[in-house]
């Protein structure tokens, strides 16, 4: 059961107190998409062995919901971080490229 | 015999003697006893029967591997199934019974499967149960059902409570032997926050058992002077009874802790689970006693060499007068001599190695123990005891030697380190081959949320086997996770331990090793599943590669046990008929917990009445008094309807729903959510979240509204009021108004963070009484107040805020029945005051309380849906012709994007419309709309379902809504709705409003 | 207001801690910019107390606040003064981006109190609650067995509970079983 760090509360919470949100950095096609557009916001998942971006909820606690960088295999926390950004940042894909050389996901490296 | 001798037992408290009973037979034993080392005390050798064949079973360990000496335990609440003999405390009134035989554990039918044994080979249950068909039900099953299980199933409540308990801490050391005692010693020196666990009720694990000395003193005396220091450091906690259960991810390790297993009578819950997150773990569980594969070994009276030793030492309790000794290292030597110290005869020491043993050997010798080198045991003689052993060459075939006459075998084919602590979270092993053990790996450590190792192994438990080594890795081990943890070490020097000079083991996975097909199905393995050196090999021989596909195929290591004893040996000799190495085989995978725990630890507080949260609104209570016959609605209660005296609840929905329409009703509507939208930008963020426009809202009005998801599927619906130009207050459904607030935060946390919108959950800060009917409005104005509830004074779909009697109110004027009805929210410490006295002032209308039945009748007679009735996640509001409800003119919202897509926008799609039976009945919930012909599986084709079907006391007919292939095209189409009994019955498709089309009721 | 009564009715339960509910509170949702000083100067009206910082409840002469995420506070007073403080950050709020909502009815509080109260709340949430990780002026939201729930410290030592009203017969309930006498831990 693991433990992530809410960057809003600043509490190590863990798996009970937060509720698994899905995919990171999703981008939103709205009316004017094309349908090929529009099914990879809708349905097109990654499914890594490795490293991955998800989204959380501090269900049981501030209510907020955040990002995190984690390794499905090893359950490392490459960190987490705010909910309001487009992509993960800097220190965090450096953290992820010392254990990870070369690593990609989606459009991140 | 086995009995109580005159020395020895270092555990126990001979001023105190202990009753219990076994199988009915009453016996008596020392407080201190294990309830194994009272049995044997008793001369109680036997004391169960395995599992596939009744083949007799005597206990064979000492501790938590034990997988014969299991036990039916206690009585009624207090039953409990399968409880190791060895790890059960003596306490006075004990009752146990032997489990698996029948009629007695002395005699048993069931053992009629041991002389069928050659029947029953390995995957008999896969080869055997194939056909005929038939012969599952009446024959197989039935037998199968009888045989199944060990002990019995309990048949009352649990009387015991159970608890969980949430602790944080630097350095969890798991084992209170010496090594564990070390290292929880360093690190609390170190400044480190610390618990220690021991599984058993006494520290220092098995070393005072072992001898030697520590600093030239007694190994009891280091323990005693170190737990003193331990108990004295404000720092560190520690807990004995405890067992370290699982290790998980990012340093999550339970720890079972067991109050009163051993005084039942102590008042407190049974078990306390200890869900603990700890910076590092040390594991320091010891090392476990392998048996050795030869024919008879499973016969009562053959020990590992250590449990007898344990058995001398602690308990005071010889296993037999006459002991042969069967070994491939020199440890067994020390249970030699520990019996012939404590004047039991010791015929022979067998030593598999050709070259013999070392120092302890040589002080056997001395001690006139005869000892063989080269040797092993052919056969072990007896039925429900031993009798003798037959002597033999280990490097023949198992041509008989000599005969020696015994009454019990310890055999010791040396020690595995415990490592499934470390495994359980991805510990890896490598394999020793000097100690002929896997062991934990080092460099491959579990690792945490920070990527770094997490666990670390201490003592036996690492691979070492001797005391000084113990002592140093314990210390080290100690150190390392608290530096690890975070704190600075000050280097120690570790106690010096006494050491022996030991020949190394040499492994011997079947004795003799060139044992024929004879003696390999004598030799077991799993002593619980009956799985024999013989099922291994042919498991092998029919392909079974794998170790993993092994254990399943043979049962190897299956049994509660969990082949703590079995595995490492199967696993040699299915190397072995593999013709490869051992670690090339492998292990199986090491799961938790360690040994069973009890359900009820895992369940913790969560029974009875605390097993769920139950949500009540501020007029539960009054439900309850009088007669309301709940549904749940997620975690709600709420009154499905109030049944009064011998009414059924059919005749009181009727009635409630008739008292409704003809007068007024009251219905307890808090549980619908209730979420504050407020920003200078709400207006736009709720244009997203509803299909409709929201924005234009007035405020003082309402506007019902629909809430997609991305995928175009309708999720929630509700009222929206606008409070005032900034604000907006939401209803959701019942079970809705978490999830839509979590909802609506996702959009503006995680998409729109530049809108300028504050969303609050204020679902309990009212209470919502509904009034309903058309005198709703004369029992308000009977209360009194300043708020002017006139058709003109708060019009159909406004609200308004102010006194009714002297309650602050908000009065909505909204209906789902059709009927005259105002939603009236007061502050939920008030509700119930509110809801007396709306029942006071409706007296005179005979005003009566309505329940969720009639609430979805009501509705379903005017036509409206109810999320979760017509939608179940595929339904758009299109498919309910609820195009009213979806803004053209809004560029987006969501869903919007998917309701555009091909199959969507579909003309095939199922669509809304109302039934009425020819014959005036009710269709079946859930039924089909039939149509011609079947599909590829041969059922029946269908063009529709039902989605809400009731008997409509307004109209005295069956009234239902549905989905059909159509939809409203198909106006007066007759159809076919499928019964259970595979009959139909014949509907007309009609208008879903079936009363009062034009809305005059509610608009008055 | 006699005819407003809190969930339980100032229920108590004497165990190896005590747990008392304590009757109606005044509770207002506050959500807005906690940076600015229009907050600070809201908040000093309606209380008396500093802004806390993360995860802190202060207190002033009116009442207490305390911090509830980046950009909500819950706001303490008497029962009787909630309707008043809600007027008063209202009004203190009025130029600013903010949202002012009474709960108070929405809630029930407990009072924990007992040299082993730590135990009592660590059988039943994922929390640090040592001396050492938990203490007077702290608050944390978590959950009480499987419902959310926050927990402060009082100055006295005590500690406060609060849940929904809706769910809190099953929170007095875990936290009776919890305090069970027999079930004493020993441990913080």
């Amino acid at each position: 059961m693991l433990t992530l760090q809410c960057p809003y509360c600043g509490v190590w919470a863990e798996e009970t107190e937060l509720h698994a949100e899905g995919e990171a950095h999703l981008k939103r096609f709205g009316p004017d998409s094309d349908d090929a557009d529009f099914e990879s916001y809708l349905f097109m998942r990654e499914n890594p062995k490795g490293v991955h971006f998800e989204r959380w909820r501090h269900a049981s606690g501030c209510g907020k919901f955040f990002h995190a960088a984690r390794s499905t295999t090893t359950l490392e926390v490459f960190g987490t971080y705010s909910a309001q950004t487009m992509e993960p940042p800097q220190d965090i894909k450096d953290k992820i490229t010392a254990k990870y050389p070369g690593w990609s996901w989606r459009e991140f490296s | 015999m086995s009995t109580r001798l005159t020395t020895g037992g270092r555990l126990l408290n001979k001023a105190k003697q202990v009753k219990f009973s076994f199988n009915g037979k009453q016996f008596t034993g020392f407080e201190g006893d294990t309830l194994a080392s009272a049995l044997l005390a008793n001369d109680q050798m036997m004391m169960g029967r395995s599992f596939k064949y009744h083949r007799p079973r005597g206990v064979v360990a000492s501790g938590a591997e034990e997988p014969n000496a299991l036990v039916n335990m206690g009585k009624d609440g207090k039953f409990e199934p399968n409880q190791r003999a060895t790890t059960t405390e003596l306490f006075d009134g004990l009752t146990c019974t032997s489990q698996n035989h029948w009629p007695s554990l002395e005699f048993d039918l069931g053992v009629a499967n041991n002389y069928a044994a050659r029947l029953l080979p390995a995957g008999f249950y896969y080869k055997t149960f194939m056909a005929p068909a038939a012969a599952w039900k009446h024959v197989f099953e039935p037998i199968v059902r009888q045989s199944a299980g060990l002990g019995k199933a309990p048949k009352d409540r649990d009387a015991d409570r159970y608890e969980h308990f949430y602790a944080f801490f630097d350095v969890v050391v798991v084992g209170g032997g010496v090594a564990g005692l070390m290292a929880a010693k360093a690190a609390g020196q170190a400044g480190a926050k610390v618990l220690l666990m021991e599984q058993t009720s006494h520290w220092g694990g098995r070393a005072p058992v072992d001898g030697g000395k520590v600093d030239g003193g007694k190994v009891d005396d280091f323990i005693d002077t170190t737990v003193a220091e331990l108990d004295a450091m404000d720092n560190v906690t520690l807990r004995n009874r405890m067992m370290g259960a699982g290790v998980y991810d990012h340093g999550y390790i339970l720890g079972y802790e067991r109050l009163t297993d051993h005084a039942p009578l102590l008042d407190g819950p049974r078990h306390r689970l200890w869900r603990i997150r700890a910076k590092q773990i040390v594991t320091a569980t010891g090392a476990i006693e392998r048996p050795l594969s030869f024919a008879g070994n499973d016969i009562p009276g053959v020990m590992l060499a250590s449990a007898m030793r344990d058995y001398v030492e602690n308990f005071g309790v010889s296993t037999g007068d006459r002991t042969v000794v069967v070994t491939n290292n020199d440890d067994a030597y020390r249970t030699a001599i520990a019996l012939k110290a404590s004047g039991l005869e010791v015929p022979v020491i067998l030593d598999a190695r050709a070259s013999g043993g070392g120092v302890l050997a040589e002080e056997a010798k001395a001690a006139g123990i005869r000892v063989e080198a080269g040797k092993g045991i052919a056969k072990v003689k007896g039925g429900k005891r031993v009798t003798g052993v037959a002597i033999c060459s280990q490097a023949g075939e198992g041509s008989v030697l000599e005969e020696i006459a015994c009454d019990a075998v310890a055999m010791s084919g040396g020690w595995s380190p415990v490592v499934h602590l470390w495994s359980h979270c991805g510990g890896k092993l490598i394999w020793d081959e000097a100690q002929a053990h896997f062991r934990p790996d080092p460099d491959r450590a579990p690792t945490s949320h920070d990527g770094k190792p997490f666990v670390s192994t201490a003592g036996t438990a690492s691979g070492p086997l001797k005391l000084d080594d113990v002592l140093v890795d314990g210390l080290k081990a100690g150190e390392a996770a608290a530096e690890a943890a975070g704190f600075t070490v000050t280097a120690a020097a570790a106690p010096k331990g006494e050491v022996y000079d030991e020949v190394p083991l040499v492994p011997c996975w079947l004795m003799p090793q060139g044992a024929g097909p004879k003696l390999r199905m004598k030799a077991w393995l799993d002593y619980q599943n009956d799985v024999k050196v013989s099922d291994v090999k042919l498991a092998a021989q029919e392909g079974y590669e794998s170790v993993e596909h092994t254990k399943r195929y043979t049962t190897l290591g299956m049994a509660t046990d969990q082949g703590k004893l079995s595995n490492i040996n199967g696993l040699a000799v299915l190397s072995d008929a593999l013709n490869q190495p051992i670690p090339a085989t492998g292990t199986t995978t090491f799961r938790p917990p360690y040994t069973p725990i009890s359900m009820g630890a895992i369940a913790g507080e969560a029974r009875d009445e605390v097993f769920q949260p139950l949500r009540r609104t501020p007029i539960h209570d009054w439900h309850e008094a009088n007669g309301a016959f709940f549904e749940p609605v997620g975690h709600w209660r709420r009154p499905y309807c109030f049944p009064s005296g011998s009414e059924s609840h059919a005749e009181a929905v009727s009635r409630e729903i008739r008292q409704t329409r003809d007068s007024v009703g009251l219905l307890d509507a808090s549980t619908l959510g209730k979420i504050i939208v407020k920003g200078p930008d709400a207006g736009k963020f709720l244009d997203m979240m509803y299909t409709n426009m929201m924005s234009t809202l007035k405020p003082g009005k309402c506007r019902y509204g629909l809430m997609c998801n991305e995928n175009g599927f309708l999720m929630d619906d509700g009222v929206v009021a606008r409070i005032d130009e900034d604000t907006f207050l939401c209803h959701t459904t019942t079970g809705g108004a978490e999830r839509i607030h979590g909802w609506m935060e996702d959009w503006l946390q995680c998409e729109w963070w530049d809108w300028q919108v504050y969303t609050a959950n204020v679902t309990e800060q009212y209470a919502q009484i509904a009034v309903v009917g058309p005198n709703a409005r004369k029992v308000i104005e009977k209360l009194g107040g300043e708020m002017d509830v006139s058709k003109e004074g708060l019009a159909f779909m406004e609200w308004k805020d102010g006194k009714i009697g002297d309650f602050d109110a908000r009065a909505y004027r909204i209906s789902f029945s059709g009927e005259l009805s105002y939603e009236i929210a007061v502050p939920a410490s008030q509700g119930r005051a509110f809801w007396d006295a709306l029942l006071e002032a409706g007296k005179e209308f005979n005003i009566m309380p309505y329940g969720t039945e009639a609430l979805h009748v009501m509705r379903a007679e005017k036509g409206f849906i109810m999320i979760g009735d017509e939608t179940d996640g595929t339904v758009i509001p299109q498919d309910l012709n609820m195009q009213w409800a979806i803004s053209k003119k809004k560029e987006d919202f969501l869903g919007k994007r998917a309701q555009l897509r091909d199959h969507m926008a579909s003309e095939d799609r199922w669509k809304l419309a109302g039934f009425e039976t020819e014959d005036g009945s009710v269709i079946p919930d859930g039924a089909y709309i039939v149509n011609h012909g079947t599909n590829a599986n041969g059922q029946r084709n269908v063009q529709g379902r039902v989605t809400s079907t009731y008997y409509s006391p307004t109209l005295d007919r069956g009234i239902a809504m549905g989905l059909i292939h159509g939809g409203m095209k198909r106006l007066d189409d007759v159809v076919e709705f499928n019964k259970v009994d595979g009959s139909t019955v014949k509907a007309k498709v009609v208008d879903p409003v079936f009363y009062d089309k034009d809305g005059e009721k509610q608009n008055v | 207001m006699s005819k407003a009564v809190s969930a339980l009715d100032g229920v108590t339960f004497d165990g190896f801690a005590k747990v008392e509910e304590t009757g109606l509170r005044g509770m207002i949702t506050v959500r807005g910019d906690l940076a600015s000083k229009e907050m600070a100067a809201a908040v000093k009206a309606a209380t008396g107390a500093e802004m806390p910082v993360q995860r802190k409840i202060t207190s002033g002469d009116k009442g207490a606040v305390a911090w509830m995420s980046p950009d909500e506070l819950l706001v303490v007073v008497d029962y009787d003064a909630a309707n008043a403080t809600v007027a008063t950050l209202t009004d203190a709020l009025k130029d600013s981006h903010a949202l002012v909502a009474n709960v108070s009815d929405a809630r029930a509080v407990f009072r924990l109190s007992g040299d082993s109260r730590r135990d009592v709340l660590a059988k039943l949430a994922p929390v640090d609650f040592s001396k050492y990780a938990f203490g007077a002026g702290d608050i944390r939201r978590s959950r009480i067995a499987q419902v959310s729930a926050a927990v402060w410290g009082n100055d006295d030592g005590s500690f406060e509970v609060i849940c929904f009203r809706s769910v809190a017969q099953y929170v007095f309930d875990v936290l009776q079983v919890s305090a069970q006498p027999g079930g004493e831990v020993g441990f913080h």
